[in-house]
């Protein structure tokens, strides 16, 4: 038992020896699907700078991930040197203390601030300052929208997101041309509306000093437009991500759903891709720019130093390196983080499910106005809470104040533990 | 007991002359090499688990950063008795004020979708059981196997078919509602009186617990009946043929036979029924999409536990709801084994 150290250091020794003996090592990356596409891009890319690293991909389901990554950071055991971090548990991992602070050296993250997305870093940053990981893409907001019964209809891409109350008025003139529903669920509308118009360093649920924001008028508005979408009968009452969602994308049963920009590859991959060249892209209504999802790269605290070296460089080469970054577009359809990316020629591609529409300069556009939310771990909370009291309202014609005075109590309540 | 020795398997001294040393044994410890696979896996994954909740309920932690001390404040804050008005407990208000507070929401769906549908489940298992036996030769088997094929059946798949079932804008059975309803000759709707000519929305609160205790009262049926029957075989024949002798109807054997030779049994299957209902998961989380519904009006005391520890990331309260859940469980066992429980 005694000789075990002395191995183990002559092998350490041998694995920081000379690049000549050139020692293959191994670096752990945890991600989650359809984010994991982009590593799998990578290897190949990454094996001709780096020969000597080998990366080994453990991919688990989205909340599976998510959980295995929790009890990783809790434990220790089984850390990855690389975690995939999606933005919904970016606060709660940045909160935890458990990850690198990437802006402190020898990272110094923040020189590549303005090399990408603005808003990213915000997310990834915890009230304390600590910025928990870098971002890798985005998913700049979007309103899809079948043309082929919008012309039916009548009715033109402008009326439609001019203002939210052109939004509904056309919504009401589809509904009755057509018989097709406005949106999927009143819900994605206050999700639009709440997302929008936040300063710079605001939260979506919490300001600064961690206090609830429901009561705002932000909030109320986007009850009385859930409400009047309704009330007005243009929704299908179906949620994202059921099975009616997906048999309503491909039957054509409404013509709008606001979602980020991987939208394209979900609807083409396996929502709907029989319905190629019948969706359009199109900027937000109102004028409103909103984030849905992004991912995220972070290193665990609890691994050896030359791991996280490694790790470092191998992040800065997914985030900050344009053809990386382009080439996981490519695999993933999902927007990059990275500016210099956004800028290529490629987003001025058209895109053959939009009918040839260019759509990405559209999302390069949106990317840039996007403000920079605060995230707080008690989002998904908040959110949750929000929807429920958000139900009644559509569903049980609770009066819409006392229903944000409810989830503000509630929230409050939560966020006391 | 009798007086003939039992055979032992501990490691007794067998020698007179004790030894200075004891020599290891290897005989007398395989046994218990043999049976330490259980113990072992018992303790990681059961025993270790459960007195790991206990403590961890009593501290706040997030699962990442460490554990501070909470006392029963975990347990307090799931409780929520704050402000009750505990003076108007027989008025409807102090109800409804107790409704609005999740924990107790939770117990009373959970209770509620336990009642709704688990009485039913024995209501109509009995007579389904005493039917198949009495009534049933060679098609028993093939009768009994399409009854318990709903409990074999992955439960995912089968709120999945519920759910396309159930879709209020693609469902089969709105179409076939509504389809009766606007059943036309003339101008006229001849059953629109009784169907409906729009769709019905099946996610309205009103309607969603009655769909999950629907679903489980079809799942369970098949399971308590196959327990029904196998209690059934036990009742000697004899007894019939002399009630019969005396004149007795099918009825009154049913009645005065069959369900008192049968309250061990019923016992037995009330238990699991019970333990079943309180432990409500997959069919509720699966059909509502994990939210319980508009108004959380079929969100379990299980899917309200999984929702504190995961969405909210706070283990402590989670493992202070698990132990509030336990000890409701054992008072109702301890209830049910007063009234039920066969006196010998």
């Amino acid at each position: 038992m005694k000789k075990l150290p002395l191995v183990t250091l002559s092998l350490l020794a041998a694995a920081m020896g000379s690049t000549a003996l050139a020692q293959q090592k191994t670096l752990t990356v945890a991600s989650f699907p359809s984010f994991d596409e982009a590593v799998k891009v990578a290897i190949p890319l990454y094996k001709k700078i780096h020969p000597e690293v080998d990366i080994k991909l453990v991919s688990l389901g989205y909340g599976d991930h998510h959980n295995a990554m929790v009890t990783a950071l809790a434990t220790g055991a089984g850390l990855p040197d690389v975690m995939a971090v999606e933005v919904g548990f970016i606060g709660k991992f940045a909160e935890s203390g458990a990850v690198e602070d990437l802006s402190k050296p020898p990272y110094n993250a923040l020189d590549y601030q303005d090399k990408i997305v603005k808003y990213t870093f915000a997310q990834a940053t915890s009230n304390g300052g600590v910025l928990a990981a870098m971002p890798a893409d985005i998913g700049p907001g979007t309103l899809l929208i079948r043309q082929d019964i919008l012309d039916k209809a009548g009715v033109t891409n402008a009326q439609l997101i001019q203002s939210w109350d052109s939004y509904i008025q056309a919504g009401k003139t589809i509904k009755e041309k057509t018989g097709a529903y406005l949106v999927p669920h009143a819900n994605s509308v206050s999700d639009v509306y709440i997302r929008s118009n936040i300063k710079d360093g605001e939260g979506i649920f919490f300001d600064k000093s961690n206090k609830p924001l429901l009561t705002t008028p932000r909030f109320e508005k986007a009850f009385e437009y859930a409400k009047a979408v309704r009330v007005a009968g243009l929704d299908a009452k179906i949620l994202p991500w059921t099975n009616e969602w997906s048999e309503g994308f491909k039957r054509g049963s409404f013509v709008t759903e606001m979602r980020g920009a991987w939208m394209l590859g979900q609807l083409s991959s396996w929502l709907a891709p029989e319905t190629k060249g019948k969706w359009r892209a199109s900027a937000l209504p109102n004028g409103a720019y909103a984030s849905w999802g992004g991912s995220f790269y972070a290193i665990p605290k609890k691994i050896a130093d030359d791991k996280k070296k490694m790790a470092w460089d191998f992040i800065t080469f997914m985030t900050t390196n344009k053809e990386m970054q382009i080439a996981a577009f490519n695999g993933l359809d999902a927007f990059p983080a990275l500016i210099d990316a956004a800028n290529d020629a490629f987003v001025d591609k058209p895109v053959d499910f939009f009918g040839g529409q260019k759509a990405r300069q559209l999302w390069r556009t949106a990317a840039a106005k996007i403000p920079a939310i605060d995230v707080n771990k008690l989002d998904p909370i908040a959110d949750e809470i929000m929807n429920a009291e958000l139900a009644k309202v559509l569903d049980e014609n609770k009066d819409i104040k006392t229903a944000l005075a409810d989830a503000q109590r509630q929230v409050e309540r939560r966020a006391r533990k | 007991m009798t007086s003939t020795p039992m055979p032992t398997m501990l490691p007794l001294p067998v020698r007179t002359t004790a030894p200075r040393r004891r020599r290891f044994n290897a005989k007398a410890w395989a046994p218990y090499l043999f049976v330490s696979p259980f113990f072992i896996l018992f303790t990681a994954f059961a025993l270790f688990p459960l007195l790991f909740s206990g403590y961890v309920s009593l501290f706040k932690w997030d699962g990442i950063n460490d554990m501070e001390w909470e006392g029963l404040g975990n347990y307090l804050w799931t409780l929520d008795l704050d402000g009750l008005k505990w003076d108007a407990l027989f008025h409807p208000a102090f109800w409804e004020d107790l409704y609005s507070r999740d924990f107790w929401r939770s117990l009373y769906n959970t209770l509620w979708i336990g009642v709704v549908g688990g009485v039913p489940q024995h209501l109509v298992a009995i007579p389904l059981a005493f039917f198949i036996h009495t009534h049933l030769r060679r098609l028993r088997n093939p009768v009994l196997a399409l009854y318990f094929l709903p409990f074999i059946t992955n439960t995912v798949a089968i709120a999945l078919v519920f759910q396309a079932l159930f879709s209020t804008q693609f469902g089969v059975v709105n179409t076939i509602l509504t389809g009766i309803g606007s059943f036309d000759i003339a101008g006229f709707h001849p059953l629109g009186w009784l169907f409906p000519q729009t769709r019905i929305d099946w996610a309205n609160p009103d309607k969603t617990r009655w769909i999950v205790s629907f679903v489980v009262w079809w799942r369970y049926v098949g399971w308590n009946t196959v327990l029904y029957i196998a209690a059934l075989q036990t009742i000697p024949k004899d007894i019939y043929e002399a009630a019969k002798v005396d004149g007795a109807t099918t009825w009154q054997q049913f009645w005065y036979i069959t369900i008192p030779l049968l309250r061990p049994m019923m016992f037995f299957a009330v238990t699991l029924t019970m333990i079943g209902s309180l432990q409500m998961f997959e069919e509720s989380y699966i059909l509502t999409g994990g939210t319980g519904g508009v108004g959380r009006v079929a969100e379990t005391s299980a899917m309200f536990m999984l929702k504190i520890g995961m969405t909210d990331g706070d283990f402590g309260t989670a493992s202070a709801v698990a132990w509030l859940l336990f000890m409701f469980i054992a008072l109702l066992t301890w209830l049910n084994n007063r009234l039920m429980k066969p006196k010998d």
